[in-house]
């Protein structure tokens, strides 16, 4: 029996290998190709510069106009604040869902669980034109607001799971002690909370870090716009020319999201591993 | 949700012996109203400022003609008898579903096979699953689909692995016949979300009929499709739903493969991206307004047909 299991291990870890390589082939080339003179990029298969050069940070950089360092500040203060808001209001709610016992609450719950499925484009238009007439359009208002009001119902419903988990002795001996609601929320559920809190954290940065559409819609001016916006924009400008600096900003843009997940990985992946069980 | 018994505790005892008995037995059947609707309030005002009123008001655009600056005028029905003579509109709806019935069933098979070969106690499974994982991450970053646009261009990547059998690859990107399948591809890319669930799924399955099977001389195919899939076809139903839902809004790939115009000839038109076009390109935001609830319509009803036909293939074991 185990010498059997070892080689069928053997197996499943070349076929595995050989997937995992030409999943990540795309992304390693892109690395490398980004570091290549402009006139080397596509004439091999070899992720690997013959001549490393630094000449498409700095062409790519400024390349359109404003500086990626603009583009990645934008990019940072709406990830940043999208992480706040989301947090904090998806929590309190949860909260509410898991542990308090109000009229028409499973009506609610029901409500909140429908708005998951919802395409956002059914709120698209609406939503832009009630923005418009508040003169938010072209700042990060738009983005940022409705977070603050737990847009993403995904995130409530990841956290009242993770409430249900939480024993709820702890929160009887906190009230027997005299805490209210609000001082068994701060002070039981949210540092339990911390697994959920922190998948939460890290979801939303990177899905906001590369949300494309509502940012396209919302910001047209050049000194608010994004990474991805000041990506589009370079695309938009170069086709044709300067690939080597195209491909030197997606390596740029892509820093920050890939470094949150090196370091978060391993949360990140039993976090959502465990948000499709109930 | 029908766990009211631990609750009463919650309430601080002085409120309690506070309220009169007779009263406390009608108005507290419920017994942190105020509590229960102070924390949910951030959420509630939210409900109905960004979604539930959107959602009216879009309804109402829907009827009307709408380009934003001036106010909206009544045109009944227009907007919708006028989508179905509008032949770019016809061509988005046959691009997204194409694209819904390829991508979908991709990702889900490439998910459920790495799951069922990481699943077997594999060393590294850890590495394996991150490294898995990270494409469905950074997936709907315009970064990676200029990547993508850029390996499948004529002097690209995937013509130069081709040219080393020989093989002339064709202009992916540009020709209407392929355009559309590398956005299938970038989709099928990016299996690692559906991966993880399956991958929690199969670890919870019951040991013991697998045990059974071994001892019964049951084939690994046969294992597959007698047990472990019917076992875990309640998160194959979940994955089916979930990325149905995320196929049909499918918009960022189109925009930056296509130079945001859904070509070449409209083969890359999806949905999203030609309501884009309609609503922000030439402000019809009426007509927008229309093509969005036929979506939601849509979406609708194959999540109905889904719940649906779930009672015939989804076994639900307790």
């Amino acid at each position: 029996m185990q010498t059997k299991k070892k080689r069928v291990h053997w197996r499943a870890h070349a076929v595995l290998i050989v997937v995992l390589v030409a999943m990540i082939y795309p992304m390693v080339w892109l690395v490398g190709a980004s570091f290549k003179p402009e006139n080397q990029i596509f004439s091999t298969m070899n992720p690997l510069p013959l001549s490393f050069t630094i000449a498409n940070y700095i062409s790519g950089w400024t390349a359109t106009g404003t500086s990626f360092t603009v583009y990645l500040g934008n990019s940072l203060t709406v990830s940043l604040c999208t992480v706040v808001a989301n947090v904090a209001s998806c929590s309190v709610a949860a909260y509410a869902f898991a542990r308090l016992d109000f009229a028409f609450r499973k009506f609610w719950f029901g409500l909140m669980l429908g708005t998951m499925m919802l395409p956002f484009q059914a709120t698209l238009i609406p939503q832009y034109t009630i923005f418009f007439n508040l003169n938010w359009v072209n700042t990060f208002l738009p983005l940022v607001v409705p977070y603050l009001l737990a847009y993403d119902a995904f995130f409530i419903f990841l956290m009242v799971q993770f409430i249900r988990g939480i024993p709820r002795e702890l929160d009887e001996a906190a009230a027997l002690d005299g805490a209210g609601h609000v001082r068994v929320f701060f002070s039981v559920i949210l540092p339990l909370l911390k697994p959920a809190l922190l998948t939460t954290t890290i979801l939303t940065f990177i899905w906001t870090f590369n949300d494309f559409l509502r940012q396209l819609v919302y910001l047209s001016d050049h000194s608010r716009y994004t990474a991805p916006l000041g990506l589009n924009a370079f695309v938009d400008r170069a086709s044709g020319s300067s690939y080597g600096g195209m491909l030197a900003m997606s390596v740029v843009t892509l820093v920050p999201t890939v470094a949150v997940f090196l370091v978060s990985q391993r949360r990140l992946v039993d976090g959502v591993a465990t948000t499709g069980i109930k | 949700m029908s766990d009211d018994s631990g609750v009463a505790v919650l309430d601080p005892p002085v409120s309690e012996q506070a309220a009169p008995p007779p009263v406390r037995r009608k108005r507290k059947r419920h017994k942190h109203n105020l509590a229960g609707y102070g924390f949910l309030a951030p959420w509630l005002i939210g409900l109905f400022a960004f979604t539930l009123i959107p959602m009216v008001y879009s309804l109402y655009l829907s009827l009307t003609k709408f380009n934003l600056l001036t106010a909206p005028q009544w045109i009944g029905f227009e907007n919708y008898t006028r989508l179905f003579s509008d032949e770019r509109y016809l061509q988005s709806i046959k691009v997204t579903l194409l694209y819904v019935v390829t991508s979908v069933p991709l990702k889900l098979a490439a998910a459920l096979l790495v799951a069922v070969a990481l699943n077997r106690g594999l060393r590294a499974l850890g590495f394996y699953r991150a490294t898995f994982y990270l494409p469905s991450l950074l997936g709907a970053s315009v970064a990676v689909s200029v990547m993508w646009r850029q390996i499948f261009s004529r002097d690209g990547l995937v013509n130069q692995f081709l040219g080393v059998f020989g093989i002339q690859g064709a202009d992916w990107i540009g020709d209407p016949r392929y355009a559309m399948w590398t956005l299938v591809l970038l989709s099928g890319w990016q299996f690692g979300t559906p991966m993880l669930i399956f991958l929690a799924g199969l670890k919870q399955l019951p040991q013991d009929l697998y045990e059974a099977a071994a001892i019964d001389g049951a084939g690994r195919f046969t294992v597959f499709f007698k047990i472990t899939l019917p076992l875990l076809s309640p998160m194959v139903f979940f994955n089916l739903v979930l990325e149905t839902i995320n196929a049909f809004q499918t918009f960022t790939p189109a925009y930056v493969i296509s130079n945001g115009l859904g070509g070449p000839i409209d083969s890359t038109l999806l949905y999203t991206l030609y309501l884009y076009l309609k609503g922000f390109g030439s402000m019809q935001m009426g007509y927008a307004s229309a093509m969005a609830w036929v979506l939601f319509a849509v979406i609708g009803l194959f999540t109905a047909i889904y719940f649906w036909s779930a009672r015939r293939w989804v076994n639900y074991a307790d």
